[in-house]
């Protein structure tokens, strides 16, 4: 009761206030959360960000009651969650992942049970279900099972039944997780619209753009908050030394070609021609990682970005070899380059692992080619038509919303799924009916790393090696090197579910390349990882891709696909826009939207997409060119 | 005005039942696995043999040995095929083509005319099924001492027993096994479909993420347990008329007892059933070992410790023990009065009892489980 009073009394009071608070799931194990301290306060967006194993579920569930906290003080809506759960539960509403419906409950009757276990009252129902039901745009849905609703629309039903009774704080587990761009906007807009009535809404994610719209943000990482305030606050500390490198296209630097003092040894068409194209930005990017004061670099469709240290001078461009025409170019800075400098920087920009590859042999023809592909499942078309050809030394991205068709096409690629129509070819060879042979030529790391959790590090790299047909001497070379290139040695006989995430993916590379195959396919590779292993990753990849393997990703991370060369986006089975990531942005610059981002593009080519298709349908529009925009 | 907690219980419930009409394997377990059962019990578990083929060696061709030859080709017992030498035979009994010989001797019709002396014929049954060879035994006596009361009729004599044994059978009269089988099997069959009814249900809520979902809601796990219960329990009891319709119509088994008296020994019983599924589903969090955990721990203690065919007061103390905490026995128990004799109340109340026991331990135990709290 007092706490009900002292809440009215003043606005500001913060809704959520902990202290000290730590959370141990095992007395001996390391603290999932260690030392929080926040306040979330009401009428704002508070971002709980950080990636797969900060702590973020679980300092969600701490505040929602659904966890007891080891140490420390946390109050929530001036209660003790733990103890005071029930009233607590009467006063929030609780997304958790998955949104917490009921698939095989209709929309209406999910709708209809949350409000009864919600106590919401019976004449009020009416007026409610209106207008979620018109917010969240589900009202010509309400019969349909939950289950049969897109990624999107499941978000925000999720998201209606856990704000069915108007909560005084909306708890957000991860909701943009396989959710395509388009609906993360509407949502965004929803979740605007419910902090501005004065809701406190905690949303966690661990996508770093969202964490730039959000009011307030605690940055978790391995369970410690590393920064808690304005996002604005955070990257106003890397403002002016964020920096693009542009005009990478210009001709090569003068100088002495093949005289490069690079560790890793000549790089495929060095020598020869100098780098041109898609190549030059990753050597610049390898060599600008070198240079002292850089503390951090990613590829950026055509252009390189650079994070230099506090009190670093601009780096030479001469050094990192980037061309006639090149130029340097202060740019605003973004949230995870912010956080890279808080822990420190990323790694280099040297692969070990293609240090020690070969180049591989010059290739003229297509590497990967898909020709028609199309693939049914009964009367569904997941694939239709999809044609793209790419060549040797090329980063190729399938990007598109969850359910688009990109993994369907992705395992027609892979020879994992046979098309029901048209061929997938890897070196020329058509998978299907030469599957072992094309097989040998691909390396593969599927979704979330596909290691045996309970085989070792040690027994993992054997068996992949054996899966691969590595023999005798080449297997045992091939798995020393792998442990010296990767570091692993000290973590041979840990289980791979025990390795820290970091070392995780270094073990799904190496057992995907350890047979040095010329194609590479990724499927998700870095979803949820945190952006130091990020990099490695990617580190290593541009290495390979200089030493001429092939790479084909899939992702809906707009970050990853900015590393592509060539993007083919996918959406509702068809590639419907395929080009360099700066071709895509080009094609959409309006007036109103100088600087189209990646995800503008793709907002923009769907809802063309969706356009073109309603008026192909609609009887009115059979004029010609009616469709034109699809091709 | 109702009550907030009622109209979540409501709300549990109706939520259960939609789900339940709208999943298959709901409908599966409730309505084809009770007459699959039955049917498979009443079929595949009778202990009477009747057309036993078996071998018979006629050595002796007199009138008298073809006439018993004719009286065991004329009983329902027996299949016979008849042959001249046992040799003929021999490779059929070990292929178990036939599961025993009777030998009539050449001495068969001397020994016959000769009042004082024993007749002696022989037969020989397959060991191997220690079952089967005994029903042999006993039918192929039992043609044999009518055949001798038929013999000595026609000759106008008086057949003498050495003894007059008058047997009487109470409760089972026709001492048919299905009639002890059948109730039995209707234990086990329900104690298998209860708790594979709920085992996945809670499970299934941890693996989507729903139960996370309705745990951070005002509704308490009473109400989540009992809005869970309710609708399976109905579908456990429209199981139970299954199975009780499919025993009597078609096999033909006697029910002496009242329905109100099985419906309220079923309720018990299923309450228990049931929370053994629960409380499976609640600590599992995971469909798969949740429904190999139904198996395992709901259909083998029931088959082997309930009585259904072996009797606990024949076993091992240890094990007799263990067999009193098993709900089936007690069920087998009251359904085997209920079919057979009819609404005994001095043996229903006590095993009710123990049922009751039962139950009560499980669904706390799942409560229990059923923390408010993930983790």
């Amino acid at each position: 009761m007092d706490a009900d009073a002292g809440m009215a009394g003043q606005e500001t009071a913060a809704l959520v206030t902990a202290r000290g608070l730590a959370m141990r799931f095992a007395p001996s194990g390391a603290p999932a959360l260690d030392a929080i301290d926040a306040d979330i306060r009401p009428g704002l967006v508070t971002g709980l960000v950080g990636p797969d194993g900060a702590g973020k579920t679980t300092l969600i569930r701490l505040m929602a009651g659904l966890l007891l906290r080891s140490a420390g003080e946390l109050r929530v809506l001036g209660l003790d969650p733990g103890p005071q759960s029930r009233a607590l539960h009467e006063r929030i509403g609780y997304m958790p992942q998955k949104f917490g419906l009921y698939e095989d409950l209709s929309v209406g009757e999910n709708l209809r049970l949350y409000a009864e276990v919600r106590g919401l009252p019976p004449a009020e129902r009416a007026a409610t279900f209106e207008r979620l039901l018109h917010f969240t745009g589900l009202a010509d849905f309400t019969s349909r099972l939950a289950g049969r609703l897109s990624g999107g629309m499941k978000q925000k039903l999720g998201l209606a039944c856990a704000m069915i009774k108007r909560p005084e704080l909306l708890l957000l587990d991860e909701p943009s997780v396989g959710v395509d761009p388009i609906s993360r906007r509407e949502l965004w807009r929803m979740v605007r619209e419910l902090a501005g009535q004065g809701i406190g809404v905690v949303w966690s994610t661990s996508y770093l753009d969202e964490a730039e719209a959000c009011d307030e943000v605690l940055l978790l990482s391995g369970g410690r908050l590393l920064f808690s305030g304005r996002p604005g606050e955070l990257t106003g500390r890397v403002r002016g030394r964020v920096l693009q490198v542009r005009g990478l296209d210009g001709p090569p630097q003068g100088g002495s070609p093949g005289s490069e003092p690079d560790e890793s040894g000549g790089e495929l068409g060095g020598e020869s021609g100098g780098e041109s194209g898609g190549g030059r930005k990753r050597g610049v990017l390898r060599r600008a990682l070198g240079l002292p004061g850089v503390i951090d670099g990613v590829i950026q469709g055509r252009h390189v970005r650079l994070v230099l240290g506090q009190g670093a001078q601009a780096p030479d461009l001469a050094a990192m070899r980037a061309g006639h025409g090149a130029e340097l170019v202060p740019v605003p800075p973004r949230f995870e380059d912010a956080f890279l400098d808080i822990l420190g920087g990323g790694p280099g920009g040297v692969s070990p692992l293609a240090a020690r590859m070969q180049n591989k042999p010059p290739n003229a023809n297509s590497v990967v080619e898909a020709r028609q592909l199309t693939k049914r499942f009964g009367d569904f078309t997941a694939a239709q038509d999809i044609d793209f050809a790419i060549r040797q030394g090329e980063i190729f991205g399938l990007l598109g919303p969850n359910g688009a068709g990109k993994s369907t096409t992705f395992k027609m690629m892979c020879g994992l799924l046979k098309p029901t129509a048209g061929e997938a070819l890897v070196d020329g060879l058509v998978l299907g009916k030469s599957r072992g042979a094309a097989r040998e030529r691909i390396g593969y790391m599927a979704q979330k790393f596909s290691l045996y959790g309970t085989l070792s590090v040690r027994q993992n790299l054997d068996f992949f090696s054996g899966v691969y047909g590595l023999e005798g001497a080449a297997r045992k070379s091939a798995v020393e090197g792998m442990i010296e290139t990767f570091a692993l040695a000290p973590y041979l006989s840990a289980s791979a579910d025990e390795l820290p995430l970091g070392f995780k993916q270094r073990l799904a590379l190496a057992c995907a390349v350890m047979h040095e195959p010329p194609v590479l396919f990724l499927d998700e590779p870095t979803s949820g990882v945190d952006p130091i292993t990020r990099r490695e990753f990617w580190t290593h990849i541009n290495g390979m891709v200089e030493r001429g393997v092939t790479v084909m990703v899939t992702t809906h991370f707009m970050d990853e696909a900015e590393y592509c060369d060539r993007i083919a986006l996918v959406y509702r089975g068809r590639v419907i826009a395929l080009g360099s990531p700066d071709a895509l942005k080009d094609g959409v610059r309006t007036p109103a939207v100088a600087d189209p981002t990646l995800e503008d593009a793709f907002v923009e080519l769907v809802q063309r997409d969706d356009a073109a298709r309603a008026k192909a349908e609609s009887p009115s529009a059979s004029l010609p060119g009616g469709k034109g925009r699809a091709a | 005005m109702t009550s907030p907690a009622l109209r979540r219980l409501a709300a549990i419930i109706v939520k259960e039942g939609l789900q339940i009409v709208r999943d298959p394997s709901s409908i599966l377990i409730g309505f084809i696995l009770p007459v699959f059962l039955t049917l498979l019990s009443g079929y595949a578990t009778n202990l009477d043999l009747d057309h036993l083929r078996v071998g018979i060696v006629l050595e002796d061709s007199s009138p008298e040995a073809q006439d018993l030859a004719a009286s065991f080709l004329a009983s329902k017992y027996f299949d016979p095929r008849v042959g001249h030498d046992r040799r003929e035979f021999a490779a059929d009994l070990v292929s178990g083509k036939v599961r025993g010989l009777v030998v009539i001797p050449q001495t068969f019709s001397r020994d016959l005319a000769r009042a004082d002396k024993s007749v002696p014929f022989q037969v020989i049954a397959d060991g191997s099924e220690p079952n089967t060879a005994q029903f042999l035994q006993n039918y192929a006596q039992g043609v044999w001492l009518s055949w001798m009361a038929v013999r000595a009729e026609g000759k106008g004599a008086e057949f003498r027993q050495p003894a007059n044994l008058l047997p009487r059978t109470w409760f089972n009269q026709e001492l048919v096994s299905l009639n002890s089988l059948m109730p039995g099997g209707m234990a086990i069959n329900l104690t298998l479909i209860g708790a594979l009814l709920t085992a996945l249900v809670v499970a299934r809520e941890w693996e989507r993420g729903t139960m996370e979902a309705m745990l951070a809601t005002p509704v308490s796990p009473v109400e989540m347990l009992i809005g869970k219960l309710v609708p399976y329990f109905l579908l456990g009891m429209a199981a139970m008329f299954i199975c009780l319709g499919i025993t009597i119509a078609l096999f033909g088994v006697p029910f002496r007892g009242s329905i109100p008296a099985l419906v309220a020994v079923s309720s018990v019983f299923l309450l228990s059933a049931l929370g053994l599924g629960l409380f499976i589903s609640s600590v599992a969090r995971n469909q798969f070992v949740a429904s190999q955990a139904a198996i395992l721990s709901a259909f083998l203690p029931a088959y082997f410790l309930s009585g259904y065919v072996f009797e606990p007061s024949g076993m091992p103390w240890p094990i007799e023990l263990l067999s009193r905490a098993i709900a089936a026995r007690y069920y087998v128990s009251c359904l085997k009065t209920l079919f057979l004799a009819g609404d005994a109340w001095a043996l229903l109340l006590p095993n009710m009892g123990g049922m009751a026991l039962i139950a009560a331990v499980l669904l706390g135990l799942t409560l229990k489980n059923t923390a408010r709290t993930v983790a």
